[in-house]
């Protein structure tokens, strides 16, 4: 996994709530089997008014000039920003995908959906919650300024503007330290792999038909 | 302590393989249900990092996403699709994985064959890379949707690194009315939780009505825990619990049952157990539900209106829904009809729906009706008991199982601006195909909408 340890950059606003992850990838992308080039279809059904498949190319398919993500204003940003409950529904990993492959590092919302925080720190995609008010502040900067930036520091926990305005945020111990360090989750388990045979072994004598 | 814990605490604990100091628990996997939409990448994973799955025994793998839901002798069309599905055989061929190809009359969705077959069994921890994993918990197991690198965790390691959600109890009690279903409690939790009213908690529903309900009726609800944002939901176990597991293929049989039900039996929350947070609602005032917007929580009893549009996701989503704020629910007119998913797709569901059918047709403005059973083995009981020809000849098109229409991967899709009574659990932007319009209903509901062609009161018929 990319580490995450401090970023500068301008933000992308996305001013709506309850953003699902049909609406991050729709169905029809689910069907690649590898893990990159998802980024050209992120937000696919708000991005493009003509509809897409894995086989057409999204060069000639016409854009939604209103769309957000279309706008030059906004071009480059690293952090997307949105409202409560970012990421909700489906646990399609894909959608984490297709934000990094866009080149999104993090995401600031006022509340993220469990699946997709978990998945988001296991590939090196930083979901960062504020306050409401935080984010309320963020999105005015934003839409006053396109070129607003912040400073996104992993280690110290906090997002820092260009007029030093400072929000702090929360992170487990365990996926910071993940985060910061690259560190694979599986290489991590396996260090404990004679407690998980020492648990099988107890639980056949405990539970015998779970191991048929 | 002991008698202060709940379900979930008991099924947690009981599970823990190590507590790091840092707050995350090794929590050991027992039963890993596998499909082909979120598990390629994590095969891949594991071949590149030349690991082998630790307990092959512990998965169960079928092809649910991607099938066709008609005739299906002659393979998949659709090349993409045909890939991913084929991915899948070819990686169960690899690691010697247990699976259901689409061929087989025990396919059906993950969700549904779980429990089908006894693979889901009380007090297990059940995982699948699929959010409605969630399903399962209405066996008393702690079941919950994962990432596909979380998939790949699992397959390498038969564990998981998490920390422990909260306890959340929605205590239903009274009893239901005729005509209202698990479905419309559930909706109805969701209508009052909101979307993310959950997260962070494990729901457990329990309470009178709740014990009424047949293991089928409490996987509806559980399967939507996770639309109110909780990765899991269950249901402790009883009598009617084990009836359903008894003599199913992969559950205990002889000496092993005893042992295994004895233990079962403790599955359930103390009486002194602590909850964060206690939801509670009376069955006995519910209304059959339908959903009006974008997000599950846009939620209104059917002889309501659609709500005014006084803030802004409230605008969007009527927007897109093509709705007035004030237009009567039952005025509402539709274009196709879902029953299916693994919301609401068991032999159940299919007794209840054709049950209303009662010699009526399906309305001439009503483009397409489709029933689309959970899995081969549910087809194949409805149509000893009669309910294909029931269906078939009220003009609703009796499909191959699979998730179809729930999210369109397949052929099956809504049209741009077409407006769809689905008895599955995402009525989100896109969900069934581009522009597309659902509302999510009960399977009675979906029949009273398609033999009217608009939605109806279906407690006038069922009183
Ligand atoms: S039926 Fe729908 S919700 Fe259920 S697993 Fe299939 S796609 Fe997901």
């Amino acid at each position: 996994m990319r580490p995450f340890t401090r970023l500068e950059t301008t933000l992308l606003p996305l001013d709506r709530s309850n953003v699902d992850t049909d609406a991050i990838i729709p169905q029809q992308y689910l069907k690649s089997v590898k893990r990159t080039g998802f980024g050209k279809y992120l937000f696919d059904n708000w991005r493009y008014l003509d509809p897409g498949t894995l086989d057409t190319d999204p060069g000639q398919r016409r854009t939604d000039p209103d769309f957000v993500l279309n706008q030059d204003t906004y071009a480059g940003a690293e952090v997307l920003l949105v409202r409560d409950n970012f990421g909700c529904g489906s646990s399609r990993e894909h959608a984490v995908w297709s934000l990094l492959d866009h080149g999104f590092r993090v995401v600031i919302a006022s509340s993220f959906a469990d699946i997709f925080c978990s998945n988001s720190y296991k590939n090196g995609l930083l979901p960062i919650t504020l306050q409401a008010a935080e984010v309320d502040d963020l999105f005015d900067q934003v839409e006053q300024d396109p070129a607003y930036v912040c400073t996104v520091d992993l280690e110290k926990q906090l997002v820092q503007d260009q007029n030093d305005r400072v929000f702090s945020f929360e992170i487990s111990e365990f996926h910071k330290h993940c985060l910061l360090n690259g560190y694979d989750e599986i290489d991590i388990t396996l260090q404990h792999e004679d407690k998980i045979r020492a648990y099988e072994d107890r639980m056949k004598q405990a539970c015998p038909w779970l191991f048929p | 302590m002991m008698e202060n814990d709940t379900l979930y605490d008991k099924v947690w604990r009981s599970h823990s393989v190590h507590e790091r100091d840092d707050g995350m628990t090794l929590l050991y996997i027992d039963r890993h249900l596998v499909h082909e939409v979120t598990s390629p990448q994590a095969f891949e994973g594991l071949r590149i990092a030349g690991r082998a799955p630790w307990r092959r025994d512990s998965i169960l793998a079928t092809a649910d996403h991607n099938v066709p839901t008609t005739d299906r002798s002659q393979g998949i069309e659709d090349p993409i699709s045909r890939r991913q599905v084929d991915t899948l055989d070819e990686n169960c061929r690899h690691f010697s994985i247990t699976q259901f190809p689409m061929l087989d009359v025990r396919q059906g969705i993950v969700h549904v064959i779980g429990p089908e077959q006894g693979a889901s069994l009380p007090g297990m921890t059940i995982v699948c890379g699929d959010s409605h994993t969630s399903t399962h918990g209405a066996l008393g197991a702690l079941a919950f949707g994962i990432g596909t690198s979380e998939v790949e965790h699992v397959l390498a390691t038969q564990c998981l690194l998490l920390k422990k959600s909260k306890n959340m109890q929605i205590r239903v009690d009274g009893r239901l009315p005729a005509g209202v279903t698990s479905k419309d409690i559930i909706l109805a939790v969701i209508g009052r939780l909101g979307t993310a009213g959950a997260t962070g908690y494990t729901a457990e529903y329990a309470g009178a009505a709740i014990r009424a309900l047949s293991v089928e009726g409490r996987m509806t609800m559980c399967n939507m825990s996770i639309e109110a944002g909780a990765r899991a939901g269950m249901i402790a176990v009883d009598d009617t619990t084990l009836e359903y597991v008894a003599g199913r293929p992969f559950a205990p049989q002889g000496a092993m049952w005893e042992q295994a039900q004895a233990y079962w039996q403790t599955l359930r929350s103390d009486d002194g157990a602590k909850f964060d947070a206690v939801v509670e609602l009376d069955a006995s005032d519910l209304k059959p539900q339908v959903t009006w917007g974008t997000s599950p929580e846009m939620v209104t009893a059917v002889d309501g209106v659609v709500p005014q549009d006084d803030n802004v996701d409230h605008r969007n989503a009527l927007q897109y829904m093509g709705l007035q704020p004030g237009t009567p629910i039952e005025a509402i007119e539709i274009d196709k009809v879902f029953i299916g998913s693994c919301t609401n797709s068991r032999i159940e569901d299919l007794r209840e729906a054709a049950g209303l059918i009662r010699d009526r047709s399906v309305a001439d403005n009503v483009k397409l009706a489709m029933v689309v059973p959970g899995s081969g083995l549910v087809k194949r009981q409805a149509e000893e008991e009669g309910l294909d020809r029931i269906f078939k000849s009220a003009g609703f098109e009796w499909r191959e199982p699979g998730c179809s229409m729930c999210l369109g991967m397949n052929a099956d899709q809504l049209e741009p601006g077409e407006r769809c009574a689905s008895t599955s659990n995402r009525n989100f932007e896109g969900r069934q195909g581009k522009g597309g319009r659902t509302h999510l209903v009960s399977p009675v509901m979906a029949v009273g909408a398609a033999l009217h062609g608009h939605f109806v009161d279906v407690r006038k018929w069922m009183a």
